[in-house]
């Protein structure tokens, strides 16, 4: 089985199977992973599922986009690999992936 | 403290948070969700966004996939309420049977406002509200050529822009004298109805539907006035009236919405509301507030599942809202009601991205922001703080 792992502000881990084309916010959010609000069900128009990429997987993952970059712009834990999770879509490649979470989400 | 059964009443986005609150906060008992709708429960924002547009898909508008109900021990069941028994501390249901509870939270959003006027039956006249209703509109879209939309607040407009995006000629009728009125600052509403023209909607403010009128389906609107409008389909966007009547009946403290404190307790505190339904008296506005949003829905939720659960956690998040037509996307940060001065960023009358602040003796209220992110973002934060900002303060702490 695929899996994604997000590890929260405090270091807990949270160990999720990886649906195929299904955002990762939405993973987050059926695993009811603490942490990850995605209030405006992944329209990138919130920015509460913003998540950290783990080093070795942001080029496989990609870089945030325009729309996201501005949500990301004024956000004080933003990092070189933030992202949106709901702007994420997973795939079978990404087994293994691993994210950090902020502490607060906006 | 947590046994027993947890009843929530709707299963949309309030009422769906309550349950998935109460796993998380550790309920052990019974989690029944009672909806009246045969799909799994949906998100509603994008139905006349990006689902009406062909943009998104049934996968997609879930709320939760159907493994999350099972998976934390969630029930979903399929009927109406059809009155709430406090006494007995049971529900009675439209089939006729009873459902007991000991906890209870009520979370019944609202149905669409109706136009009274005649031959609002006819076929081709939609309202939209939910899933079903999109459905209809899409079928009814794919063969038609002219939408005729009544109604020009947000879902009017959104709905304006998803059918255009369809390729259908788009009549917006709207019976004030111009388009969100109610909501927003002049400058705004011109500002959409410019974008609107621009793209080849006509619409018309000051306009009353006195009709519908056609023969096995609706051919025309009939405005006040005796003007005919051509329709193959007509939607009818006039806002929303909240289900409040179960709670009314049942003797609870209803003012427009069911009203809850900042633990989301109605008056019986053993009962919660959250959502559409619900009136809540915001410190912050200093009235009592019934709010059509979903992060207002999922934050009076989260509350109210933490009440079931014997913990203090208090609604606080400021509201918003959201939306999208053609390329623009509104983020709307705070409530602008009562506001004594505007401060525009940007040039509504030609750009397509600006601000617009509004602010109280001072303060940041609300703040309009059309593909201005990091300006909504800011004006999050500044609403929060509740300091004084002047106009100079508030241009260098937007400047981008």
């Amino acid at each position: 089985m695929s899996v994604v792992t997000f590890i929260s502000h405090d270091g807990e881990k949270h160990e999720t199977p990886l649906e195929e084309g299904v955002s990762l916010m939405q993973v987050a959010v059926d695993n009811m992973v603490p942490g990850i609000d995605g209030d405006c069900g992944g329209e990138a128009a919130c920015g509460t599922c913003h998540v950290v990429v783990e080093d070795g997987w942001i080029d496989q993952v990609g870089r945030s986009g325009p729309v996201e970059e501005e949500m990301l712009a004024m956000n004080p834990e933003r990092e070189a690999n933030s992202r949106l999770s709901c702007q994420m879509r997973l795939s079978d490649s990404l087994d293994g992936l691993v994210v950090r979470l902020p502490e607060f989400q906006l | 403290m947590t046994e027993g059964r947890a009843l929530v009443v709707g299963a949309s986005h309030a009422g769906v948070q309550v349950a998935a609150g109460l796993r998380q906060q550790g309920w052990s008992g019974e989690v029944v969700v009672v909806g009246d709708e045969p799909a799994l429960p949906y998100h509603r924002p994008p139905l006349s966004k990006a689902y009406l547009a062909g943009t998104s898909s049934l996968q997609d508008l879930a709320l939760r996939k159907a493994e999350f109900y099972a998976k934390h021990d969630i029930r979903l069941v399929q009927s109406t309420v059809t009155q709430v028994d406090r006494a007995a501390q049971e529900v009675g249901l439209n089939d006729g049977t009873t459902m007991g509870y000991t906890h209870l939270a009520l979370c019944t959003g609202g149905r669409v406002r109706t136009l009274d006027v005649s031959g609002i039956d006819m076929p081709g006249v939609f309202y939209l509200r939910t899933f079903a209703d999109v459905e209809s509109i899409r079928a009814s879209a794919a063969s038609g050529s002219h939408a005729v939309i009544v109604g020009g607040g947000y879902v009017g407009l959104e709905t304006a822009a998803s059918l255009r995006a369809l390729g259908l000629d788009v009549t917006v009728l709207e019976a004030a004298e111009r388009v969100l009125e109610r909501v927003t600052a002049p400058e705004v509403s011109a500002f959409y109805e410019r974008v609107h023209r621009d793209a080849g909607v006509v619409i018309r403010t000051g306009a009353q539907v006195s009709a519908m009128a056609g023969d096995e389906r609706v051919r025309e609107v009939v405005l006040r006035g005796g003007e005919r409008i051509p329709a193959d389909l007509v939607v009818v966007g006039v806002g929303l009236v909240p289900n409040t009547e179960l709670a009314a009946e049942a003797g609870l403290h209803v003012e427009n919405g069911i009203v809850i404190d900042d633990l989301a307790r109605t008056s019986d505190p053993r009962i919660v509301a959250a959502g559409d339904c619900a009136s809540h008296r915001m410190a912050r506005y200093d009235r009592l507030v019934r709010l059509e949003s979903v992060p207002s829905a999922g934050e009076q939720a989260k509350t109210a599942a933490a009440t079931l659960c014997g913990k203090e956690r208090p609604i606080a998040a400021l509201p918003w809202f959201w939306s999208d037509q053609y390329d623009l996307k509104l983020q709307i940060a705070g409530l602008n009601v009562g506001y004594d001065e505007l401060v525009v960023r940007g040039d509504p009358s030609r750009d397509r991205d600006f601000t617009c602040y509004y602010l109280q003796q001072g303060r940041l209220l609300a703040a309009d922001c059309v593909n201005r992110p990091r300006d909504f973002l800011k004006a999050k934060l500044l609403i929060s703080q509740g300091e004084r900002v002047d106009r100079a303060e508030l241009e260098a702490a937007v400047a981008s």
